[in-house]
């Protein structure tokens, strides 16, 4: 860790790794080095199943402009997902 | 430095995984690399980097017993499970990082460790990058057993009050005054963790408290400058730095 920059959040859901489909428990959002993504810091987004070890993980390194537009779209369509009173 | 050996010198290593005794008693994992030869050796703690007890890290270690030092690196995410560096990783981001005390109690130990090798000089030095530059700074500071230290632009050392957290509860600026090992510290002036002004007061504590050290600011270069594997290498700053290092080392630890 270098920034210490980071924060989690409980979910329920699933997610494709390496092995195919697993159930995730837990979403870490960071911003530090990244390991593939070609930038000195980046937004680090991790959905994992701590309960599996730590291979269990869908792993996803993006710049900061690319994880502002994700929040807006993601903000947008969770609203109006839940206008519709659809589960 | 760079090929600054005989051809016909002994030049043969062992190196492998280790379990030693660490903070709290705990048994982690740390890679070893020991030169051929009865010695004695110099010791070199190696401190991991953010991205984890990586394929660079097995490399720098064995790099370091190319020129003739026992050399370790703890896997300071050991108690975290197995898995590729960059999974484990995650999961020390995850639970929040590490505790400082933590660390510099693993990395006092690795120093313990060095010196009960019979082919150890009994002189220790310390070096990292990045979060591990400033745990290395940290441990050189706090536990006893090193001789000389190293930091290779460790961010966070000199960090405003509202990064201290409970994980990092002291800023390693304000352990200067019990700093008692030379101190080389390498940057770049792209870098922005650590920036050039946090470097600078770093350095003004230093002179206050009448520190051995040397700092070297290289231009042109970011953060992570040694690193061949990412896009922030700089050849001609690596390489430079990278004989200061040994520098180092050959004059405080031999």
């Amino acid at each position: 860790m270098c920034t210490y920059i980071t924060a989690s959040a409980a979910i329920q859901g699933s997610g494709k790794g390496t092995s195919g489909w697993f159930p995730l428990s837990q979403a870490t959002i960071g911003f530090d080095h990244p390991v593939h993504a070609p930038y000195d810091h980046a937004l680090l987004l991790d959905f994992a199943d701590p309960k599996q070890g730590p291979s269990a993980r869908v792993a996803v390194e993006i710049d900061l402009a690319s994880a502002r537009a994700l929040l807006t779209q993601l903000e947008s369509v969770v609203r109006q997902a839940e206008e519709t009173g659809l589960r | 430095m760079w090929n600054d050996f005989q051809t016909n010198a002994q030049m043969g290593m062992q190196a492998g995984v280790v379990t030693y005794p660490a903070g709290k008693g705990d048994l982690i994992h740390a890679y070893v690399a020991r030169p051929e030869g009865p010695g004695p050796f110099p010791g070199v703690v190696l401190v991991h980097h953010m991205p984890g007890w990586d394929e660079f890290y097995l490399e720098f270690t064995r790099r370091f017993a190319q020129h003739g030092y026992v050399s370790i690196a703890p896997d300071l995410y050991c108690r975290y499970g197995h898995g590729t560096p960059d999974d484990v990783t995650a999961r020390v981001r995850a639970d929040g990082g590490l505790f400082d005390d933590d660390v510099v109690a693993d990395l006092g130990a690795a120093a313990v460790w060095l010196k009960s090798q019979p082919n150890c000089n009994g002189k220790v030095g310390i070096v990292g990058t990045c979060s591990g530059g400033r745990h290395a700074l940290l441990a050189a500071s706090r536990a006893p057993g090193f001789d000389a230290a190293i930091d290779l632009w460790g961010g966070g050392v000199a960090p405003p009050p509202e990064q201290l957290t409970p994980k990092r509860p002291v800023a390693p600026i304000d352990y200067t005054k019990d700093l008692v090992v030379p101190l080389l510290g390498l940057f770049g002036n792209e870098d922005q963790n650590p920036p050039p002004d946090q470097v600078d007061r770093h350095e003004a504590e230093l002179k206050r408290h009448g520190k051995v050290y040397e700092f070297h600011r290289y231009d042109n270069a970011g953060h992570g400058f040694f690193y061949y594997d990412r896009a922030a290498y700089r050849q001609q700053q690596a390489m430079d730095g990278w004989s200061k290092v040994v520098a180092w080392f050959e004059k405080y630890l031999r």
